[in-house]
């Protein structure tokens, strides 16, 4: 084989929640009674739009978690010998990105350094000027051409985008129309969104169309890897929080008595600590672990890997108790009603009552909790990051590049182009999450729509 | 009210009692002494006499809960357990690595933390419940939809930009006031301004959401059709019925973080240079000052339930029906 595939601890996680996703959206198909809140959401234009950029975002983030390790081409007497470097499939298809890197930083779509050197020319002659980059515009033999090709390298993305666009759009229309979707906010979303993909493929193939970082790294290759990172922290979490909070609230609604005393001390503890302290005090106590246990992990890329998911973990432990309080008060209010006392007065054990009559009458506050703190997740990891007990140094991350990027700021010209990248990549994930999770809110809280009709 | 509160206070007990057991447990049993001497010292070249010489000076060489070796009461108070965390309760909180005293640290930093803090929250909360209520006013209407749009967009910026942001803008560009930096008396001003600033539009979007969905909710009540059958303009409706029943809910959400504005704000202090405990922290964390954090975490805690409490008492101030019994 010329690869082998690496499926790293968070990769496994990801590739869990995915199927996990996959069967409840396959047994929602099957439920006509399930679907209907996501019928309602599926008819706002609003939601559908930000779905398909959050969704794009998927895709990307998905690409960047099958890992694998690529076979070098001389063979170790018969046996395939494998690079030690993981890479995935992103990685692949951005190749010509994460190879390509200057000597340092250089502007968006520039094809000179942003500083000037000494260089020598063919003379012999010492110059003090901006030293052209080995690739970005490496094509051109006269800097003043470089308008005239950026211009032509758009057109042609637009053009070759809004192709694929079209193609795309009259494959899904039927099946779009089928099912009564917003088609015209959708199409025309679709569209800008594929032209948009065209013009970053077709000058990207030329030039760093968001300039290179201090080492010259790709900066919209560093964006693109921080969507898996904050993915993940937005994602996996949520295999913390949930079990935690569906298991630990529903039982203390429930039973009462010396239980819910106990859960409810618990969280309360666990509350009322600021919460960016609980993590500071557990990531920091993470680190000494990691540090002095080198011998757990066989390469960086592994330990960085594990820190993602021990920080996914303490963000899951500090803040499960919200949703956990908020499923008390709900089973509290629900072993009143009528059904749960016929189901206790046929003689039905409490854990069936339990998994069978209040779990699924909570899960409207599981679902929309959920995507709500989706965009706070993604949100903490840079803050986080910043404050030095988020993600690993070496790991590339929304928060690690707003770092790295922070202290230039004081340059003279400015290096801006790094934090902006990451600040807008963060804003557009959020704010479709944040709209998405709205439109989730509004079909699936009983008592927003009851106080829209009353308004 | 007296027996309320005091019943409420031993009730608080237990609570600060188990965030005392977690931080220690976090802190000294998840890793030992040994494990973070070797981590401070350096993880290769590390002899076990400099391990022991690093936990004597900063006694973590005893025992963690029973030392068997001693006598009498000894054998409890000469632990690690009873001298580095129990003694928290009593305000105690020992030293940091660089020697000095963290609850005098914790005395002269809070005013600095104060005076960004508390007109960042006071500000704020007029900013935003006079938005709320504007969009209230305007609801269902193209300015109330461009209000909450401004609010998810808002909210949906990472709180660094509008520091790194502002910073750029107002200092950098327009040399206003200066990047970083705190001076005393009413030369402070002009580094308390623009972190202000930024603290409040920082919270813009999700707080006056939050506190629309509340008014929102109020409106809807039978007292409000009849203040209006009464003849009263929708603005006094507004702000003389609805702000004042809206209150229960509002203070449930801002009472709580009043004894937390000591505590500062972390990213807020430590961009703007402000010599307080959020910039204590950052520090701390930096430096893998572990007794610090663990001050933090403890006095967080304890300020939070202090928070928990003031909203009781809150309560009857704006509501004569709860009584405190």
């Amino acid at each position: 084989m010329s690869f082998v595939p690496v499926i790293l601890w968070s990769d496994a996680l990801v590739l869990m929640l995915l199927a996990a996703v996959i069967f409840c959206a396959w047994y929602i198909r099957q439920h006509e009674h399930l679907l209907l809140p996501w019928r309602r959401v599926a008819q706002n234009s609003t939601a559908m739009v930000s779905l398909l950029v959050f969704l794009l975002f998927l895709v990307v983030g998905l690409l960047d978690t099958l890992h694998y390790r690529a076979a070098l081409p001389e063979k170790n007497g018969g046996e395939t010998v494998y690079t030690p470097e993981v890479l995935s499939v992103f990685d692949k298809l951005a190749t010509q990105l994460r190879t390509q890197t200057e000597k340092t930083y250089s502007a968006p779509l520039a094809i000179t350094l942003y500083a000037k050197e000494s260089i020598t020319d063919m003379q012999g002659r010492v110059l003090r000027d901006y030293p052209r980059l080995r690739y970005g515009g490496a094509h051109l033999t006269d800097i003043q051409q470089r308008d005239a090709d950026v211009l032509w390298r758009i057109f042609l993305g637009v053009v070759v985008g809004l192709i694929g666009g079209v193609i795309i759009a009259f494959a899904c229309k039927r099946w779009l129309s089928e099912r009564n979707l917003p088609l015209r906010p959708l199409l025309i979303a679709m569209l800008s969104i594929s032209a948009l993909i065209g013009i970053l493929v077709s000058l990207s193939a030329a030039y760093h169309v968001l300039g290179t970082d201090k080492v010259g790294q790709d900066v919209l290759y560093l964006s693109l890897k921080s969507i898996r990172t904050g993915l993940i922290i937005g994602t996996v979490t949520t295999l913390v929080t949930l079990p935690l909070a569906l298991l630990l609230g529903i039982t203390a609604g429930y039973l009462r008595g010396w239980v819910d005393d106990v859960i409810q001390y618990v969280y309360t503890v666990l509350s009322s600590i600021p919460s960016v302290l609980l993590i500071a005090a557990a990531v920091l106590m993470m680190q000494v672990t990691i540090d002095t246990h080198p011998q757990w992990f066989d390469n960086s890329a592994s330990r960085a890997d594990l820190r993602l998911v021990f920080l996914c973990l303490i963000l899951g432990v500090t803040s499960w108790t919200g949703l956990c309080r908020l499923l008390r008060g709900e089973t509290l209010k629900l072993r009143e009603m009528e059904y749960i006392q016929a189901a206790q007065a046929f003689g039905v054990s409490s854990l069936r009552i339990l998994l069978r009559h209040i779990m699924p009458n909570v899960m409207h506050i599981v679902l929309i909790s959920l995507v709500m703190d989706f965009s706070g997740l993604v949100l903490a990891e840079a803050v986080l990051s910043y404050v030095g007990v988020g993600v690993d140094p070496s790991m590339i991350s929304f928060g690690t590049m707003i770092n790295g990027a922070r202290l230039e700021m004081g340059r003279d010209p400015m290096v801006w182009w790094a934090l902006a990248a990451a600040f807008g990549f963060m804003l557009v994930l959020v704010l479709a999450a944040n709209l998405f999770a709205d439109a989730v809110r509004d079909a699936f809280d009983p008592r927003l729509s009851r106080s829209d009709v009353a308004s | 009210m007296i027996a309320y509160l005091i019943r409420r206070i031993l009730y608080a007990l237990p609570i600060l009692v188990g965030v005392n057991l977690l931080t220690f447990s976090l802190f000294f049993v998840v890793n030992t002494p040994n494990d973070m001497a070797r981590m401070q010292l350096g993880i290769k070249r590390v002899t076990p006499d400099a391990i022991e010489k690093w936990k004597q000076q900063r006694g973590y060489d005893k025992p963690l809960f029973l030392n068997s070796a001693a006598n009498g009461a000894d054998k409890i108070t000469d632990t690690i357990f009873w001298q580095k965390s129990a003694s928290m309760f009593a305000l105690d909180f020992g030293y940091s690595d660089d020697g000095r005293s963290i609850s005098r640290e914790i005395a002269t930093r809070m005013g600095p933390s104060l005076a960004i803090a508390l007109p960042t929250f006071l500000i704020g909360l007029v900013t935003y419940i006079t938005f709320a209520l504007l969009m209230t006013l305007f609801r269902a209407s193209a300015l109330d939809m461009a209000g909450v749009a401004l609010c998810v967009l808002l909210m949906s910026v990472s709180g660094l930009f509008y520091i790194i942001g502002g910073q750029f803008v107002v200092s950098k560009l327009w040399h206003l006031v200066p990047i970083s930096g705190y001076g005393s008396g009413v030369n402070s001003f002009k580094f308390v301004i623009l972190p202000i600033v930024i603290g409040v539009i920082g919270n813009v979007g999700s707080s006056s959401r939050w506190y629309r969905t509340i008014f929102l909710e109020e409106i809807g009540k039978d007292y409000v059709r009849t203040a209006r059958a009464k003849g009263l303009s929708e603005v006094s409706v507004l702000f003389r019925h609805v702000l004042k029943n809206a209150m229960i809910p509002i203070l449930t959400g801002v009472v709580v973080v009043i004894p937390l504005l000591f505590m500062g704000s972390l990213l807020t202090e430590s961009f703007f240079g402000i010599p307080g405990l959020g910039s204590y922290t950052i520090d701390a964390i930096n430096a893998q000052d572990f007794s610090v954090v663990r001050a933090m975490v403890f006095l967080g805690s304890l300020l939070y339930i202090m928070g928990l409490i003031l909203t009781d008492i809150s309560y009857t101030l704006v509501d004569p029906r709860v009584r405190l019994s």
